[in-house]
């Protein structure tokens, strides 16, 4: 079951309550998230990254994870 | 450590850079494991590659190894870089370039230049 837009957005939402959020894609398969927080600075990309595939709960990684694809941009802000 | 973490660890120690890829090099099955080996087969360099699609113990176990939930997933001397947006973050900036230097590992800087500059805006 693909998962939409909002769905991510509140999920990582939950693990991020402050960050700048911004989740594209339409077909709930091949998705893209920004999340901008300050939680990043300091952290290399993967532990960056690391941090919100966890705050996706294993939407990702099981063979019938509903998510595919999230192309991922994480950064500290500016 | 399991088994399978076991397997895993010879792999990624057995060859300076090792790709978990769906796919080949030659004969990539997923627009993200191919954009990733694009980019290595491009700067020449010399890696392994390992094809998840082949061995689903190892599709299951590089994920609990790497605590990451996707592939391709990239290790030089057997430290995990990152998955194909990081790949692709650091070829664009750079790092990838000296990332390898830093490692002993050779490519083609000419090659790799050549795709910065086919990508900047």
């Amino acid at each position: 079951m693909p998962m939409q837009a909002h769905e991510i957005e509140a999920l990582l939402r939950e693990t991020f309550p402050d960050a700048d959020i911004q989740v594209g894609g339409s077909d709930g398969v091949h998705m893209s998230a920004v999340v901008v927080d300050e939680s990043f600075r300091g952290k290399n990309r993967v532990q960056q990254q690391r941090a919100v595939y966890a705050a996706l709960k294993g939407k990702m990684d099981g063979s019938d994870g509903e998510l595919h694809a999230l192309a991922l941009t994480t950064k500290a802000p500016e | 450590m399991t088994d399978v973490n076991n397997r895993i660890d010879e792999i990624v120690k057995a060859a300076d850079v090792v790709l978990f890829m769906k796919g080949t090099k030659d004969m990539p099955q997923c627009g993200f494991s191919s954009r990733v080996a694009g980019v290595l087969n491009y700067i020449g360099l010399d890696y392994s590659d390992v094809n998840v699609l082949a061995d689903e113990e190892i599709r299951q176990g590089i994920k609990d190894y790497s605590d990451w939930p996707t592939i391709p997933q990239l290790y030089v001397k057997g430290e995990f870089v990152g998955g194909c947006d990081i790949v692709t973050e650091m070829t664009l900036s750079g790092e990838l370039d000296t990332m390898f230097e830093d490692n002993g590992v050779a490519f083609n800087k000419d090659a790799a230049d050549k795709i910065r500059e086919a990508n900047a805006q």
